[in-house]
């Protein structure tokens, strides 16, 4: 079961996560997405509470709903692409506010991020 | 079907004059397809609000209604009820008391029953009292999941287990689930079932506190309900 934080409300939640995995190609364009009930136990949470999410995503224009066949996941490039622009903005953000906050200049943040991106980066920090 | 699948209305019991009001003029309707939490303190009334709904206890003074009529034989066919305490003969061995369950409820679906308890790892051919209290527990929920009810009572159904089968608990009462039922589940467990419920009750000495959506108190008060529990009910 999934771990949720306390101060927002679950169904919000399980809308970024299901977007997350879009932008991750874990459930790519056009494919099927699991049932309600299947994501209900996955996450352990309500299947009222995952159909709620669900129709957030269908009027952010993530997911197409199909009536009895099921649901899946945008043929929109596009939109997925600008998700993902967003979400590496927001996680950049994070990401420069932390460095800041531990005193790090832009040089020294650069050099951290780049050892683990170019893949050598064995996990150093102690 | 725009009928209240219960219906609550002034309702109050009171056990003798000395011990108070146990319950006092609860009013509250609940409709189909939701998964609600019953939420207090010991002795806030959970377990009273329960009895009376499947007709176990008799009201002081108001009236609770299932489906528009008072608690009988209909309302109890209706509802599937977890009590608090077991009360079912520890001589049988799981497999009869399956059978015992197939003979009371027509709605009793023993296919399903073995393959929980196959799930949960526990031979059916074993004597209910040679079981572990935990065991026990797990044995009387899937009696009480196995039954296509309307309206689930499920009073402390997490109390005496461990972690891993609170959550195969809690998955069995997600999977089992259909939308036109409605389960209430009684608990002092919060941050437990948390994740599974759609709505809260509130309640403490006899009063309904609140009843509200979990993801609204979740984006009004931005805490978990376990949080505002907390903060509600503090000592």
């Amino acid at each position: 079961m999934l771990k949720f934080s306390t101060e927002k409300p679950i169904y919000i939640q399980i809308v970024d996560l299901v977007q997350a995995r879009i932008i991750m190609g874990h459930y790519p364009p056009e494919s099927k997405l699991p049932s309600v009930r299947d994501f209900a136990v996955e996450l352990g949470v309500n299947p009222n509470t995952v159909q709620r999410a669900l129709v957030t995503l269908e009027q952010g224009g993530f997911v197409k709903c199909a009536g009895t066949a099921g649901r899946f996941v945008t043929g929109d490039r596009e939109l997925i692409e600008k998700a993902r622009e967003k979400m590496v903005c927001e996680k950049a953000l994070d990401f420069a506010t932390c460095m800041k906050q531990c005193g790090c200049g832009t040089e020294e943040a650069i050099k951290a991020v780049r050892r683990y991106m170019e893949g050598t980066g064995e996990p150093q920090c102690q | 079907m725009s009928m209240m699948l219960l219906e609550c209305r002034n309702l109050s019991k009171t056990y003798g004059q000395a011990a108070g009001n146990a319950l006092n003029n609860v009013n509250l309707g609940l409709t189909r397809g939701k998964i609600i939490g019953l939420l207090g303190p010991n002795g806030s009334g959970k377990t009273t609000l329960i009895k009376l709904i499947n007709g176990l206890l008799a009201p002081t003074a108001g009236e609770v209604l299932i489906n528009g009529k008072a608690p009988g034989p209909e309302s109890k066919m209706a509802i599937s009820y977890l009590p608090d305490k077991t009360y079912l003969a520890d001589w049988m061995r799981v497999e009869q008391i399956l059978d015992f369950f197939v003979d009371f409820y027509a709605d009793f679906d023993k296919a399903r029953a073995m393959d929980m308890l196959h799930s949960l790892q526990i031979n059916p051919n074993l004597v209910f009292k040679t079981l572990s209290k935990g065991t026990q527990e797990k044995v009387q929920l899937v009696l009480v999941m196995s039954r296509r009810a309307q309206l689930y009572l499920l009073d402390e159904p997490i109390g005496g287990v461990d972690p891993a089968a609170r959550d195969f608990i809690l998955r069995t009462i997600i999977t089992n689930y259909s939308s036109d039922a409605t389960i209430i589940i009684a608990t002092h467990l919060i941050a437990d079932v948390e994740s599974i419920l759609d709505e809260v009750i509130f309640i403490n000495r006899g009063h309904i506190v609140a009843y509200d959506n979990v993801d609204n108190i979740r984006a009004s008060r931005g805490q978990s309900v376990d949080e505002m529990f907390r903060e509600v009910f503090a000592c």
